[in-house]
């Protein structure tokens, strides 16, 4: 304790000394003096004895957990324990749906936009943690299967006047296609080698996109896409931006629903399995081949089902939206959320997506302040925000466990 | 060896070259049904090789692997894929343990039912009653699997923070999980205590009366082979250099020269 303090005390000096000739010093060349500004060295000195005070504390802390790791002791956090009580979660979970079902009603049509932009990427957030967090293949050009779903229902729509609801199940089955069709060349790669060509994949897309003008009209992309539909009626603009953000609620909620049944399936288990030891699983009796392209054609199923509704909600796309940026962010989210956990990853979505758009005057270090959130994560909590939880199963004899204590 | 007792596992010839290295050369071995027959050997030998080859990680050079599964027709080996192997009832362990350490230990067990189960991804999403009735089933019989190798009072816990030879037991569980018949341990003993052998030891044997799984043990522990295994085979760079009971074993020369060295006058 005491060490860490003296250790912040010298770092907090030495920054001082570091940055004194450009905050402390300044000479006013106009009237011939040197201005000396105590006060900027006073709070650089604060200011990095409170940075180095935190991150040795952190540190320090998480030194502590990994010992008691290590002694088999109980790891698990407070909010760990919180979530693993079900009376609770079903709560949670009532006053979460209900404030998401009156959102729009309380707040504006630009409050409700932002919002829907958040829920596209928690689905695209949870159709790539079957892919990364649960599977363990790396994934980055997932944006492309959300191109794929969008483009489905903008040229479906322009060509052929579908509509948004027959569209919608087959912009997911194509986005499972494009998943299986990338799955087949790299089920022999790993690490590096899937990384970077899951990256060209997402990569050919996009320029393919921009140059095969014959069929997506190249970078000036596809207009006037009709917007959902409500039985036949014709929605103001504030009214489908409602309309469109319940569709999505209502999608959220399916996706949660189907990621957690598939989880805790025979596949589910599976996809764990090969993520942690691809040797061992193969040796157990599961098809690795396999398991790989379904967790690939899953995941790329709610890419291709989010990017319909993306198409209908903005009513025009170009290959501009679809840049390995985009790739990069949702896999920020997993990552950030914790690997594998549903409700890491909704929060890492909301996160990602919401502080951004509330924070619109910082938005000149967004990408430094991203940078360097994801580097203190990857120091402090490298399991993500939630990490995975425990999966218990009842069977003969437990209850019996209970009543020993 | 009785002659009436079934023959699971015949490998012939089996040959196994890396480039210009021959890691096996044209070993034959047989476990016959009841058996728990040792394959030992100094370091390097070849041993894991071997094991490597029957469970389908490497495909053999040369040589022919045939599996006898009692009332089924006789499978060539050679060139399938490990999961099919274990499909066709032989089941491993590794040297070095591979358990999925962020999955808890009943979870590891329920893997090796995957295999044995078939409800795909549709029947997932809608969890009907069916398969409601699958994952219960697969449950409790992992969980019976675990009480028999004693672990049951861990089924919750993550495998990474079993004690080491709670984990190899756990290694033992998950491959006979597979239901198979044939179990290839590869050194379930290392690193363990003497304690800890002697309890393998006991739950080896029990596995070998009580499931009738034969067994194919690779090990470094003389005392535990000595103690239970009939037939063993010996080793030595790739080459198969004796085989018999541990008796003949003991006091075959070429044995004890591959361990101990040449004798100087």
């Amino acid at each position: 304790m005491l060490k860490n303090f003296k250790q912040s005390i010298l770092v907090s000096l030495w920054f001082v000394f570091l940055t004194f000739p450009l905050l402390a010093v300044r000479v006013n060349t106009m009237d011939q003096v040197v201005v000396w500004r105590w006060m900027n060295m006073l709070w650089v000195a604060i200011g990095a004895f409170v940075l180095s005070y935190l991150w040795r504390y952190m540190l320090a802390r998480q030194q502590v957990r990994k010992q008691v790791a290590d002694e088999g002791g109980e790891t698990r956090s407070k909010t760990q324990l919180l979530l693993e009580d079900m009376s609770f979660r079903y709560k949670a979970m009532g006053v979460i749906l209900l404030a998401a079902l009156v959102f729009p009603l309380v707040f504006d049509t630009y409050q409700s936009t932002i919002m829907i932009s958040a829920l596209i990427y928690v689905v695209l957030g949870l159709g790539l943690n079957i892919t990364v967090g649960l599977a363990g293949l790396l994934d980055l050009g997932f944006v492309a299967f959300f191109g794929v779903g969008a483009y489905t229902y903008a040229l479906l729509n322009h060509h052929f006047d579908l509509g948004f609801w027959i569209t919608l199940p087959i912009g997911g089955i194509l986005g499972c296609l494009f998943g299986v069709i990338l799955g087949f060349p790299i089920l022999r790669l790993r690490g590096d080698y899937l990384a970077i060509v899951t990256l060209g994949f997402g990569m050919i897309f996009k320029v393919v996109m921009e140059n095969w003008d014959a069929l997506s009209f190249g970078p000036s992309g596809i207009a006037n896409i009709d917007k959902p539909s409500f039985f036949g009626m014709d929605l103001s603009l504030a009214d489908s931006t409602i309309y469109i953000y319940y569709i999505m609620i209502a999608m959220v909620i399916f996706t949660i629903l189907v990621t957690t049944r598939l989880r805790n399936s025979r596949i589910g288990r599976a996809w764990i399995a090969m993520r942690e030891d691809e040797i061992a699983c193969v040796a157990m009796g599961i098809d690795i081949a396999r398991t790989k392209l379904s967790a690939y054609a899953l995941g790329a199923f709610w890419a291709g089902m989010v990017g319909v509704l993306f198409a209908s909600k903005t009513t025009f796309i170009n290959p501009a939206s679809f840049t390995f940026m985009e790739s990069a962010i949702i896999l920020s989210i997993v990552v950030l959320g914790g690997m594998g956990s549903i409700l890491g990853v909704i929060l890492g979505a909301f996160l990602l997506i919401l502080l951004p758009e509330y924070m619109r005057a910082f938005s000149e270090y967004r990408m430094l302040a991203f940078g360097a959130a994801m580097v203190l994560m990857m120091i402090f909590r490298p399991q993500g925000i939630i990490s995975n939880l425990r999966q218990t199963y009842k069977y003969k004899g437990s209850k019996e466990k209970i009543n020993n204590g | 060896m009785a002659e009436n007792k079934h023959k699971l596992l015949e490998v012939k010839g089996l040959t196994m070259d890396f480039g210009g290295l021959r890691a096996v050369d044209s070993v034959t071995l047989e476990v016959y049904e009841g058996d728990i027959a040792a394959l030992i050997g100094p370091n390097g030998a070849g041993k894991t090789t071997f094991f490597n080859c029957i469970t389908g990680i490497y495909n053999p050079s040369k040589g022919d692997i045939l599996l006898h599964p009692k009332g089924l027709k006789t499978r060539r080996l050679n060139g399938l894929k490990p999961n099919k192997v274990t499909e066709m009832g032989l089941a491993r362990t590794f040297q070095n343990i591979r358990l999925f350490p962020d999955m808890t230990v009943l979870e590891n067990v329920m893997i090796g039912r995957h295999c044995r189960t078939n409800s795909g991804i549709f029947k997932a999403i809608i969890r009907s009653k069916s398969v409601r009735d699958e994952e219960q089933q697969i449950v409790e019989s992992s969980y019976h699997l675990l009480e028999k190798v004693g672990l049951a009072d861990f089924a919750n816990e993550f495998s990474k923070n079993l004690p080491y030879g709670a984990q190899r037991r756990l290694e033992i569980a998950r491959a006979m999980a597979t239901d198979p018949f044939l179990l290839l341990l590869d050194e379930p003993a290392a690193g363990m205590n003497p304690q800890e052998t002697s309890d393998l030891e006991q739950l080896i044997c029990k596995i070998s009366a009580e499931e009738q799984i034969a067994i194919l043990l690779i090990e470094h522990d003389m005392k535990l082979v000595m103690n239970i295994s009939d037939p063993i085979y010996v080793m030595e760079y790739g080459k198969k250099i004796a085989e018999g009971s541990p008796e003949e074993i003991k006091d075959n020369p070429k044995v004890v020269e591959a361990y101990l060295g040449e004798e100087t006058e």
